[in-house]
């Protein structure tokens, strides 16, 4: 294993550390139990949002913490969910009077944590509502598994709810927005390269050189299919058709158009995607009013892509466009 | 008074099996991630060692406590320490004994048995799984079953028969395709893997019986 850390067993504080000092006009850091608040937090008189889950998928959560977005994230060790005191300080950190919403990522981990933290909140009076995010089409058979995982559309989530709150939605409004997001999302990924988990030191899966996985989740698990290697384009059809049959597209109608990097896969590279993605969806009548690319939602190292569509209204795109600030957001500021 | 000391199980030994729960997740942990490897995200064994390790700490605290006290103890730290899947599956296991177990400073077989039903049936509700979905309740139901009484009884018999029973368990969920957690995203690709849920589970118990052993 090469890489770029102290200790196996100091990561993710180091790097908290590292986050707090890099970003103090922005953020604040509390270290036991972690989590991240905004620097002003708590916002008085608005609804607060709060996400979470493994380390090693940076930017994400830590990075969207700010004014338009996130009002806290609880971080886990890598690739594992963090526990319900994190969460339960976190949501009383951050609660400005009109209630918590916690986004959550369908993994079963997460879910139970986050679970086991908002019957302790209601516990303590306060007010907070739940929504799980589960747009990954990679995953099929949802009654015969633990459904779809919750990826790309989380970060759009976050993005959307945290300018309804900042524009004075109550609870219920920002949740059923929230909910209104995560349905029109859609989202599958694939990898070149497995990563490295810090504690195990290895690879968490062998890829031979000529071969990938597609529908890879975004903790180093396998996907449902590996084949032999293709050129981008066609890896980028086996990822459209998925997502354009699963949600029903109208001729005409606006989506946003998401292309994610894993954490190995050069900017360069996401541009060959989208230069295919964009085509695929012209072709079957979508028109792109938004876009997004770049490493947003990553897999520590791992090479590869993820794309999501969001299909878009007039609501949801005044709400996207909305200014927002945050360590790994940043416009209309 | 030899017989009644062998057929209840002390706060003492509650005491050593978390003792050696932190060392057998320390000892098993490579062997639990390269099961996780295999069909997950290759973070049990470090979660399972961080939270008993956690534990462990607080063990000497606890001498002269109630077994409910002990449960409510192990159950926060679990869940506030081990994180993923496991935390809240075996903090609640542990949670949900401590009705059955406050303010006894022994169990008796039968009470050990409705200790551990009550427990199973909270991370059974938590983790919304059943038998045959390959996941630790492959292992902790035949393990449970396996306890209860049976003619002339003692609690190490019966946890000889849980261990078999669980390790049978373990062992069963080898060909199953997983229909819960994170392996369930593989589909048929997670047959021919043990559970690594149902594997801790086992070495949980394993870890209780040495107690016993040690203690008679």
């Amino acid at each position: 294993m090469k890489k770029l850390i102290n200790s196996v067993d100091n990561v993710v504080t180091e790097a908290l550390h590292g986050f707090a000092a890099a970003h103090s006009d922005l953020v604040k850091v509390n270290f036991d139990p972690k989590y991240i608040t905004r620097a002003e937090a708590p916002v008085k008189n608005k609804v607060a949002i709060i996400s979470g889950g493994g380390s090693g998928h940076e930017p994400m959560h830590g990075g969207f913490v700010g004014k338009g977005m996130l009002d806290a994230a609880c971080p886990g060790a890598v690739f594992t969910s963090p526990t319900p005191d994190q969460m339960l300080a976190a949501t009383k950190a951050v609660e400005g009077g009109k209630g918590t919403l916690h986004i959550v990522k369908n993994y079963t981990g997460d879910v139970m944590n986050f679970e086991l933290a908002a019957d302790m909140a209601r516990a303590d009076g306060l007010q907070v509502q739940s929504v799980v995010i589960d747009d990954d089409v990679a995953v099929k058979d949802s009654t015969w598994t633990a459904g779809r995982r919750g990826v790309g559309t989380t970060i759009l989530a976050e993005k959307i709810c945290g300018a309804a709150a900042e524009a004075g939605q109550s609870l219920s409004e920002v949740s059923d927005l929230c909910k209104k997001v995560n349905a029109r999302g859609r989202s599958m990924g694939m990898a070149l390269t497995s990563c490295t988990v810090p504690h195990v030191g290895k690879p968490t899966f062998a890829l031979p050189e000529d071969e990938m996985e597609i529908g890879v989740g975004i903790h180093g698990e396998p996907g449902r299919i590996r084949m032999k290697l293709k050129p981008a384009d066609e890896i980028v059809e086996l990822l459209m058709e998925p997502i354009i049959s699963d949600l029903p597209y109208q001729s005409g109608d606006e989506v946003l158009l998401f292309v994610n990097g894993l954490g190995g896969t050069p900017l360069l590279e996401l541009y060959i995607v989208y230069n295919k993605a964009a085509e695929i969806a012209r072709k079957a009548g979508l028109k792109i009013t938004r876009n997004f690319v770049g490493s947003y939602i990553t897999s520590l190292e791992m090479a590869g892509t993820s794309i999501t569509l969001l299909k878009l209204d007039a609501q949801l795109t005044k709400l996207w466009d909305a200014p927002v600030h945050t360590p790994a957001l940043r416009w209309g500021v | 008074m030899t017989t009644m000391a062998a057929n209840s199980l002390s706060a003492e030994t509650v005491l050593q099996w978390f003792q050696n729960c932190a060392e057998t997740y320390e000892h098993h942990q490579d062997e639990l991630t390269q099961l996780d490897a295999a069909i997950g995200d290759a973070d049990h064994g470090a979660n399972m060692a961080r939270g008993f390790t956690a534990v462990r700490a607080k063990l000497a605290g606890l001498k002269g406590n109630d077994i409910g006290t002990i449960f409510k103890t192990v159950a926060m730290t679990l869940i506030s320490t081990v994180g993923g899947a496991s935390g809240p599956l075996y903090g609640t296991l542990f949670l949900q004994a401590v009705a059955g177990a406050n303010g006894k400073m022994a169990l008796t077989q039968e009470e050990l048995v409705s200790v551990f039903s009550a427990g199973l049936k909270g991370l059974m509700s938590r983790g919304k799984a059943m038998v045959g979905e390959k996941t630790m309740v492959d292992a902790l139901v035949p393990a449970v079953e396996a306890l209860k009484p049976v003619g002339d009884d003692s609690i190490s018999a019966a946890l000889n028969r849980a261990v078999v029973a669980a390790q049978k368990g373990s062992d069963s969920t080898v060909p199953l395709v997983a229909k819960k957690g994170r392996a369930s995203y593989l589909g048929e690709r997670s047959a021919g893997h043990r559970d690594p849920g149902a594997a801790s589970s086992v070495l949980l118990l394993e870890a209780l019986q040495r107690a016993i052993q040690s203690s008679v």
